[in-house]
């Protein structure tokens, strides 16, 4: 099935979030849409599934003209789209919820026939190597299952588009490559994808074209062949970007973090830390890799005074703080959360308010029990200037600032005061080129200034730009440490999914026994 | 999805002066929360008047008759009905500046008699309504300020009778207080269980209103606490020094009523410029983001729900003080219900909330004189109310109905949290 837009247009009151956007997508192609957030990409594919309706343009389907009044009539026309956020029931298996919006049935009574569906599903599975157990519930499969399951789902309803939307940015670099697989499955099949991103080597290596966005235009079309990741990247924010973090090498000097044989529960009472230890010193950036889940969120939690040790101890700069945020805080620490909206910020609160979240308790921000409005708002207009951020006010609502500007405040406020360690958990996680650049510049200068840095992120590259030295994290533990530069994407990848240190470290293991040279030279790659 | 809002237009560049932009908005902001409850009271009084008209049957028999009378009778019946509620709950202008003019003293005394019954019932809303309000902003469901408000007011009681002797200017604010401590004790429960167990304030507060309610019959009836020679459940009198007096001899209207107005401005101040209220509205718009920066969620809810009960004990002192000076069960026609309606057409703002307070206490304080005028029954000013909080908690109704645009929602409408939490 051939797909076109043509001039399509879309405005919201005050924006112009489309203009005149010419997209095509032949069959059996992987065309990747790129874009920083806010580009688009996300208006113009709502458009394309029935959300929206454009103002201006049409969408042409095998060169004729259709209107979608709604996801319906899109599904019908063979779209499908797998959402960032899946769309799935938890406590449904993989059959209920695949078949679940068009049922099949065995009689009038509307008994549910969960055999011929599950037939079908099987089927799908062989066919592109989606491997599936029809009867898991959902909730227990793990995120790159899930995701499957999505892309059966729409494969079920007969899409023969198929829209994924930033599919990648849940799944470790393995699993990654699985889906890659599927995809060129599915196109070898004659499907189309539509792959949105904003990670520039994997529209590199999976797309057929790429089609660029900016402020809702179409900026440019090209190959991979055709093009490189700095050429993209300027494309996307247009102007040039540093895409290398620049920095110099780190000049460590005495330990200011330090965590021996720490054991921190989860919610559910099991040791998501699990007898860990390691060492951050100033002037050098740690950067801890590892998939979602491995029990870093419990690790930042217990370093910052936010969770429960269970034993074991964390020290800063040789002292015990647990279980007091402030007490941390005021030993100078700063601490990025993982997730800004639900924890870094109080979107109701205005921009000035949040700037002072953490430090509005002592003066000059307030005397005893009162708050002085005027030390807020000095303070608050100096931070938005120095840190750029973006905003028609310091008293406009945080939640109405981009995701971009929602982290500067963030960094501005951490990062204005006299610091001994930062603590960052994804600190440039949805951001776009130009942001995560900047965020990566701040942390940079911080570490030159002689602060400790502990960064955990589950983004490969973003490790791999920024810590000096590499801890990857597997099931609570730190499996091991590398230097930035023994560090690749591949043994990263490889630790990351629980392989032994050995099994992946090429030059001790073929000092140790000569003859596993060459499979561990085949796993470095 | 990626980016869920649409782009951002181009980026705005910071605009000076931003102080004077800051302190505008906050005022325009209140004033903007104005809008809604305003045009939710003029539906409520115009669907109130086809109510008027639709339950007078004689009426409805001319409509088939004779049209055209039957329309000006019905704008008659209409006029004259919230006519009598205008005068009865405001008074009657012409009255009022006739008196003013001539100087008569009796005369403006009297007719201000509707205002003075006003501003008797709106003094224990405002304070209930303080109360909810305040509770919400923590994200708290305060269902239990009619019970925090017995509590209070038998506290008051019984400081209020039981010292003879001492100056008004010690046993007044003593007796206060005494009410705003009932309340506190009684607030601190379902404040304290959710802290530590998690148990959900909204159970907790229902079932104290009941222990609230036993608490003071039962205590009506011991010795302590009971008049002398009487079998009822009935209290001894305050003494004249735990009074809240008149401020106009001759007129209801007491003393309460500045206590309740300077609460008011406590709460505003509490909220807004103290950094308790800095930790308050943060756990309530964002649990975990207050956790993250060092507040404590437990410290705040237990004493956000301190000052709630206090607030609404304080409102069962003003009462008790301000008129019987003596308590009896169900003194109460449900103040500390109203005290939820109130903070929700308030819009959870201090300011608000005594608007509020004085509209619901002129409905209720107009409602009898109406019906005496023109036999339009009390329950219309029950349907009245119920309507404007109807219209209040359908927010996107009355914007379609006045074609009002959507603002874009920030989440300014905190009572939506209460429930959930």
């Amino acid at each position: 099935m051939k797909l076109e837009l043509r001039g399509i247009t879309k405005r919201f009151p005050g924006v112009v979030a489309n203009e005149g956007i010419d997209l095509v997508v032949q069959p059996g192609e992987i065309l990747g849409l790129l874009g920083e957030n806010g580009a688009g990409k996300s208006t113009l594919m709502n458009v394309l599934y029935g959300l929206y309706q454009p103002d201006e343009g049409e969408i042409l389907i095998d060169d004729k003209p259709v209107t979608f009044h709604g996801p319906g009539d899109a599904i019908g026309a063979g779209i499908g789209m797998v959402h960032q956020h899946f769309m799935l029931v938890p406590v449904f298996t993989v059959t209920e919820n695949i078949m679940l919006g068009m049922e099949s049935v065995k009689n009038r009574l509307g008994q549910l026939d969960l055999e011929a569906a599950k037939r079908r599903i099987m089927a799908i599975s062989d066919r592109h190597k989606l491997r599936i157990d029809p009867d898991a519930v959902v909730e227990n499969l793990p995120v790159g299952v899930r995701q499957r399951v999505e892309i059966i789902k729409t494969l079920y309803r007969f899409s023969d588009v198929l829209i994924l939307d930033e599919p990648s940015a849940v799944l470790t670099p393995q699993e990654t490559e699985e889906l890659f697989e599927v995809m060129r499955s599915l196109v070898a099949a004659g499907t189309s994808i539509i792959f949105i991103t904003h990670k520039l080597n994997e529209v590199l290596e999976v797309a057929d074209r790429i089609t660029v966005l900016r402020r809702g235009k179409v900026v440019g079309s090209t190959t991979p062949a055709e093009t490189t990741q700095t050429e993209l990247a300027s494309m996307m924010v247009g102007r040039d970007v540093d895409l290398v973090v620049d920095k110099t090498p780190a000049k460590p000097g005495e330990p200011v973090l330090e965590v021996r044989d720490l054991v921190v529960r989860d919610e559910r009472g099991h040791p998501a830390v699990n007898g860990l230890s390691l060492t951050v010193r100033e002037g050098e950036i740690v950067a801890i890799a590892g998939v979602n889940g491995n029990g870093q969120t419990e690790l930042v939690e217990a370093i910052t005074g936010l969770r429960d040790i269970d034993t074991g101890e964390v020290l800063i700069n040789g002292k015990r703080y647990e279980n007091d945020p402030r007490a941390v805080y005021a030993a100078g620490v700063a601490h990025i959360p993982e997730d800004r909206m639900e924890e870094g910020l109080v979107g109701d609160f205005t921009v000035a308010d949040n700037l002072v979240l953490t430090s509005y308790w002592h003066p000059p921000y307030s005397r005893g029990l009162a708050l002085d409005g005027d030390a807020i708002v000095r303070s608050a207009t100096e931070l938005v200037e120095q840190f750029d951020i973006r905003t028609p006010s310091i008293f406009n609502p945080v939640a109405n600032l981009s995701g971009g500007n929602q982290q500067k405040v963030i960094a501005a406020r951490e990062f204005s005061r006299p610091l001994e360690l930062i603590v960052a958990a994804q600190p440039t996680r949805g951001l776009d080129v130009g942001s995560i650049e900047y965020i990566h510049r701040r942390i940079v200068e911080k570490r030159d200034e002689g602060t400790a840095v502990l960064i955990v992120s589950t983004e490969l590259e973003e490790v791999m730009a920024l810590g000096d030295r590499i801890a990857v994290m597997f099931q609570g533990r730190i499996v091991d440490i590398l230097d930035a530069e023994e560090a690749t994407l591949e043994r990263l990848g490889l630790l990351m999914g629980g392989a032994h240190p050995e099994e992946v470290a090429p030059e001790e293991a073929a000092a140790l026994v000569a003859d596993t040279h060459d499979t561990a030279e085949a796993t470095d790659g | 999805m990626a980016d869920e809002r649409p782009p951002d237009p181009t980026p705005v560049e910071p605009t000076a002066p931003k102080e004077a932009q800051g302190r505008g908005a906050g005022t325009l902001r209140a004033l903007r929360g104005l809008v809604l409850p305003a045009l939710a009271l003029l539906t409520a009084l115009i669907v109130g008047a086809f109510v008027i008209v639709l339950t007078d049957f004689e009426l409805l028999g001319l409509w088939t008759s004779d049209p055209v009378r039957a329309l000006g009778e019905s704008w008659a019946a209409v006029w004259n009905t919230y006519g009598a509620l205008f005068r009865g709950s405001i008074g009657d202008p012409v009255r009022i500046f006739g008196a003013l003019f001539t100087l008569n003293f009796d005369e403006l005394k009297s007719a201000l008699v509707p205002l003075s019954e006003t501003i008797v019932s709106a003094t224990p809303l405002i304070l209930t309504g303080l109360s909810v309000a305040l509770a919400f902003r923590v994200g708290l469901f305060n269902i239990g300020a009619e019970g925090q408000l017995y509590v209070g007011s038998l506290l008051a009681v019984i400081v209020g009778f039981s010292f003879v002797g001492l100056p008004w200017f010690i046993h007044l604010p003593f007796a206060l207080f005494a009410g705003f401590v009932g309340g506190a004790l009684w607030g601190a429960v379902p404040g304290v269980l959710k802290a530590r167990t998690g148990a959900h304030e909204v159970i907790v507060t229902i079932m104290m209103n009941y222990v609230a309610y036993n608490l003071i019959t039962w205590s009506l009836r011991t010795d302590l606490v009971q008049r002398e020679g009487r079998s009822d459940a009935i209290s001894k009198i305050v003494e004249p020094t735990a009074a809240l007096v008149p401020i106009v001899q001759g007129l209801r209207a007491n003393w309460g009523i500045v206590v309740a107005l300077l609460a008011a401005v406590a709460v505003w101040w509490l909220i807004f410029r103290s950094t308790k209220g800095f930790e308050f509205r943060a756990v309530g718009f964002n649990p975990r983001a207050a956790r993250y920066a060092g507040m404590s969620i437990g410290w705040s809810t237990v004493w956000s729900m301190v000052i709630a009960g206090g607030l609404a004990g304080l409102a069962g002192a003003a009462v008790i003080l301000g008129g019987s000076r003596t308590l009896s069960p169900g003194f109460s026609p449900g103040y500390g219900f109203d005290g939820i309606v109130v903070a929700l057409v308030g819009n959870t703002r201090p300011l608000g909330v005594v608007a509020a307070a004085l509209l619901f206490g002129a409905l209720r304080a107009g409602a009898t004189p109406m019906q005496s005028a023109t036999g339009t029954p009390l329950d219309l000013v029950v349907i009245i109310q119920a309507l404007v909080i109807m219209f209040m908690a359908a927010p996107a109704l009355v914007r379609a109905l006045y074609r009002i645009r959507t603002e874009r929602v920030t989440g300014t409408e905190v009572f939506a949290k209460g429930w959930g939490s």
